[in-house]
């Protein structure tokens, strides 16, 4: 971790319309996190934190505050210029894989780099599904792979243009226990090689625990922001009864 | 803008998708296809009449009239000069000797060396010249064989006998249709029994001339020079350039009708090609928005589809141009019995061009629609399954498109029809059918959920709330079903209502032979005969041939002088009238009052007292002479002049095969004009018919009869040939449709089938979840078919109405047929992607990311 802030959220709020109801999701949030750190977002369903990792990775504008990354205020951006830096600066692990089912493993890993014009994408994306142990999957479709393999391969495509942050949705949260931990190993040892910033999304404890800074949320606002074990991260029982 | 990427990701992305864009795109090929095999066809038929265009006359020019040309008629063909031969032709009927059989022919009795371009094809060849030295005929092949004599026979034409030298195959200006209708047989002029064509029997005297290409002999020119003489003693004249703008005009309707084919098929094929984009973009929407995640631009990624679009377009416009030739290599062929050329096969550059480009034009612009939806897809789509796009604002893009689509259509109409009114009236209806089929659905929409039957069972009521419920496919479904249905049935309708035209024979007590050229004194002989023959004589009616001398005071004459007066065809024209003393069930009087004898008027004031009050036919009454009751109008009957005031108007159902008749005069006027009549009578059986014919010919060899059934059969024959490149057509039409419709049901399938899985774990039982997919499909089928059906009904009869100027004749039976056959499609194949759904385990697919 260095001392330079890679992610500054600003009193950021979020409100959808629901019927005639102005419905408030997120609401005057705010922190930073610096270069190279683990930071865990967790909190009962509803409480905001897939909004959130939404409009920290310039996936959808707030509606009001700001968020900075890697410098860059995303918020008065285009959605085009917001999708530039996405692909400069962001990786993407999603709890359901959301691999392309036309492209192979090896075409799907391909594809930040393509987006970028890069004519070495293919040895890149080969050496990445290497390290993930997909070496000899790199022509299988991703319904011929299981759901481990296909988060492996979402894993690859994620640091593939060597992102500075990777946020991750509930990783393993749609794989079986050893699956999951398998997973689990290889995000974070592929976030201390690459020296990437990691922010996950969770409700599985035992990965929130492995990361340096645990942001808890509850109804649209931070509750606590505190590294594992701390006093204040207590962790309530109803938080216990996981379930996406 | 199109970098490598693109063109990358939109191979790699059709993958597992290939071959269903292709069958999906087979609408779009057979839409093309028809394109090119119509215009390339229509560009060749030019051609051909362009080149041949002397063929089709056999000569220079020519003059015809009625009767023997008079003296004066014939010093100015004298002065003439060039090349000439003559010809005379009537309709007989000839008797076969060796078979004992009689048939109607249109014999023409031949002196010169007529035709001078082109030639008249004979077995053997030699017989074409020949046959003019003695007592010999040429017989049109088609006779010969339906009465099984060969050449060497003989034929019997009124009190002449001729020995059979040659077959005929082929002559200039007569199509092998025409042949059909009336078999040709050519005599020599020198041979013919003159008292066929004596006095009050119809024959037609024709002129041909050739002149020295030297003398630089205009025509055209002559017409004019001419106009004054012709008119005297109504004369008709024809040259090659006026020829070329008749077969032009003739075939107008068949080219009208073909054009209609590739408008339609071409969009079936953009309908297609939509509804497959629609399904496809909509299974491609999470791809999508994982390509915005990893940082892809809205338009690289809207790119990526455009390109597979075009490439569609292009593929389906190749395969269409191809499969166009072939069908081009089969069209001149089935339609070569309507032609007089010879139309050759040849590749028409202009054809493939305009398939091809209105083939990829199409495709995109109807592509396009879907399309749009890629450039709006969130990224935030990958986060949450569920993800509700934002409803955006007027996007106008969307507008934008939906102007090309609305231009493309119009120009296109406009260039197929050939006409701009045609044209505009073809790309209007389809945008008010379309508006009303999406105006039915969303109405649909807020009917089931407004006045929602509560009490019904569960299964309808779900079945039914299904259609307005979320993510429901009613307008989809409506506007693919109902438009589907709409293209196919008002071809199909259009269809039956021009063989129908034909078929007016049919029906109980209707005459099906009609004897005519009945002399006076053989009137009771000819009633004899039918009667010795146990046939019942359904009608009889004497016909006087005349002419208008002047309307409402007006001579035509001077209706002539003045240029200011509007002098149309029904004013020049020679009018077959009857008399007698009431009316048939197929004339009803819709003003004044019907008066069947002279003299005897009861209550009738003609305001012109003492003149004999005609009925006449109500179209001819108001649009075109503009008379009405108490105008006196005297007719020219042969020679004498008898005025008349127009005492009734009627309707006359012209499609009853009976006589009817524009001036329609009562007993006591007529009687003494020279006149000849006819006979019809019912048969009921080929041998009936067969045994009559010869009877009369060999009784009284003047008189001709016609039997309606061979006309029928020879409409059906021909129609058949159209009917099969129609049918092909629309086969492959409804195939397509079939296809769209999977595509529709499949997108609706894993929002069903997850709903399947929760009513079955909530306890219902398999037939119950049938049920309701079922009741579902049933609601949308037959709402959307039936309004389709509705909408063809309509347009059919619009475009009997105003394009093919003919009758509308409604067919319920197809209509019925296709309400039963298209709902019933949607039901099985609602249910057939539904397979399955119970069998699987209710974790296992609501775990599934379906």
């Amino acid at each position: 971790m260095t001392d330079s802030v890679i992610l500054d959220v600003e009193q950021l709020t979020k409100t959808y319309a629901s019927g005639s109801r102005t419905l408030t999701v997120l609401h005057d949030v705010s922190f930073s996190v610096h270069e190279g750190e683990t930071l865990a977002i967790v909190g009962p369903s509803g409480s905001g934190k897939t909004t959130l990792l939404g409009l920290c990775a310039g996936l959808d504008a707030p509606t009001s505050g700001a968020v900075r990354l890697n410098g860059i205020d995303i918020g008065p951006l285009s959605e085009d210029e917001r999708a530039a830096v996405r692909n400069q600066h962001v990786g993407f692990v999603f709890q359901t894989f959301q691999l392309i089912p036309t492209l192979t493993a090896l075409e799907n890993v391909m594809v930040p780099a393509e987006l970028r014009g890069n004519r070495k994408a293919g040895a890149r994306a080969k050496e990445l599904l290497d390290q993930v142990g997909l070496g000899d999957r790199l022509h299988h479709y991703p319904t011929q792979l299981s759901g481990g393999e296909q988060q492996r391969v979402a894993l690859a495509r994620a640091f593939t243009n060597s992102p500075k942050i990777l946020f991750a949705d509930e990783p393993t949260g749609n794989l079986d226990t050893e699956t999951g931990e398998t997973i689990q190993r290889l995000i974070f040892d592929l976030n201390r090689s690459a020296d990437t910033t990691l922010v996950i999304v969770t409700h599985d404890l035992t990965l929130a625990n492995q990361t340096e800074r645990i942001l808890r949320l509850r109804g649209g606002e931070i509750v606590s922001d505190a590294a594992p074990g701390a006093a204040s991260d207590a962790v309530p029982p109803s938080y216990r009864a996981v379930g996406s | 803008m199109l970098d490598n990427w693109i063109w990358k990701m939109a191979w790699r992305d059709s993958r597992g998708s290939r071959k269903r864009l292709l069958l999906f795109l087979s609408s779009m090929v057979i839409g093309v296809a028809a394109l090119v095999a119509i215009n390339s066809f229509g560009d060749n038929l030019e051609r051909a009449i362009d080149e041949q265009a002397k063929t089709l006359l056999g000569a220079d020019m020519s003059l015809e009239r009625d009767e023997p040309f008079a003296p004066e008629t014939e010093a100015i063909i004298d002065s003439l000069g060039g090349e000439q031969a003559r010809r005379v032709s009537f309709a007989s009927m000839a008797f076969f000797p060796k078979s004992a059989q009689t048939r109607l022919a249109t014999v023409r009795a031949h002196e010169g060396d007529y035709p001078f371009y082109g030639a008249i094809e004979t077995s053997p060849p030699e017989a074409a010249k020949s046959y003019l030295e003695g007592r010999n005929a040429l017989v049109d092949g088609s006779l010969m064989k339906e009465f099984g004599v060969v050449v060497g026979d003989s034929v019997q034409i009124g009190n002449a006998s001729y020995r059979i030298t040659g077959e005929l195959l082929k002559t200039p200006r007569e199509s092998a249709a025409i042949m059909l209708f009336s078999p040709r047989i050519y005599i020599p002029l020198a041979h013919l029994d003159t008292s066929l064509v004596s006095f009050g029997s119809r024959a037609e005297f024709e002129i041909f001339f050739k002149f020295e290409p030297e003398r630089n002999v205009d025509p055209d020119a002559l017409r004019d020079e001419l106009d004054a003489h012709r008119e005297e003693y109504d004369i008709g004249m024809d040259t090659v350039s006026e020829e070329q703008e008749n077969w032009g005009e003739g075939l107008g309707n068949l080219y009208r009708f073909l054009s209609l084919v590739g408008f339609i098929a071409l969009l079936l094929g953009g309908l297609g090609v939509g509804s497959a984009v629609h399904v496809y973009v909509k299974q491609r929407l999470e791809t999508v928005a994982v390509l915005r995640c990893v940082g892809a631009q809205s338009k690289r990624t809207f790119w990526i589809y455009l390109v597979q679009a075009a490439v569609m377009g292009v593929v389906g416009g190749v395969a269409g141009c191809v499969l166009g030739l072939g069908v081009q290599l089969i069209l001149p062929r089935i339609v070569a019995d309507f032609l007089p050329v010879d139309v050759d096969f040849g590749l028409s550059w202009t054809a493939m061009i305009i398939g091809f480009g209105v083939g990829v034009g199409v495709t995109l612009l109807f592509a396009l629609l879907p399309l749009l939806t890629v450039r709006k897809v969130s990224p935030l789509r990958a986060l949450r399954s569920a993800f509700d796009e934002k409803k955006e604002g007027r996007d106008p893009a969307r507008w934008l498109v939906y102007g090309l689509i609305a231009a493309g259509l119009v120009a296109f109409a406009v260039v197929q029809a050939q006409d701009v009114l045609i044209g505009l009236s073809y790309a209007g209806g389809i945008a008010v059918v379309f508006g009303l089929l999406a105006l039915v659905a969303k109405a649909l929409i807020v009917l089931a959920r407004k006045y929602f039957p509560s009490s019904w069972s569960y299964p309808w009521r779900q079945g039914l709330a299904n259609l307005y419920r979320p993510n429901n496919q009613t307008l989809l479904l409506m506007l693919a079903l109902g438009l589907g249905t709409f293209l196919i049935m008002t071809l199909v309708l259009v269809e039956r209502t021009l063989v129908s035209q034909i078929q007016l024979a049919g029906g109980e007590g209707r005459p099906d032979l009609i004897l005519f050229d009945i002399q006076p004194n053989q009137v009771e002989g000819v009633t004899q005969l039918v009667s010795d023959q146990g046939l019942p004589v359904v009608g009889q009616s004497p016909i006087v041939t005349m002419r208008l001398h002047s309307v409402k005071g007006v001579t035509i004459e001077s209706m002539r002088a003045d240029t200011t007066k509007r002098v149309g065809w029904a004013h020049g024209r020679e009018y077959r009238s009857s008399y007698r003393d009431y009316l048939t069930d197929a004339e009803k009087v819709v003003e004044g009052t019907w008066v069947g004898a002279y003299g005897q008027a009861q209550g009738f004031d003609p305001g012109d007292a003492g003149l004999p009050p005609v009925s006449i036919e109500k179209e001819l009454a108001e649009q075109e002479l503009y008379v009405t009751i108490g105008d006196t109008v005297v007719f020219d009957v042969q020679g004498v002049l008898v005025p008349t005031v127009i005492g009734s108007i009627r309707e006359v159902d012209w499609q009853r095969m009976q006589t009817n008749f524009f001036f329609l005069f009562p007993a006591g006027v007529l009687e003494d004009a020279p006149q000849i009549h006819v006979v019809m009578t019912r048969t009921e059986t080929d041998e009936a018919l067969a045994q009559l014919q010869s009877a009369v010919v060999q009784a009284y060899p003047n008189v001709s009869a016609i039997s309606l059934s061979l006309i029928l059969s020879v409409f059906d024959d021909l129609f058949g040939r159209i009917n099969f490149i129609i049918r092909f057509m629309a086969f492959f039409s409804v195939l397509t449709g079939l296809f769209v419709l999977a595509g529709a049901v499949m997108v609706s399938r894993y929002q069903r089938i997850e709903e399947s899985v929760l009513l079955k774990t909530l306890g219902a039982s398999k037939k119950q979840v049938f049920k309701i997919m079922l009741i579902e499909y049933l609601f949308l089928g037959v709402l959307a078919t039936a309004t389709g059906l509705v909408l063809a009904y309509g347009g059919s009869w619009a475009l009997a109405a105003f394009v093919f100027d003919t009758p509308f004749i409604a067919a319920p039976l197809p209509l019925l047929a296709a309400l039963f056959v298209v709902t019933g499609l949607t039901m099985g194949i609602g249910l057939f992607n539904s397979r399955g759904i119970y069998a699987r385990p209710p974790l296992e697919v609501l775990r599934a990311e379906v």
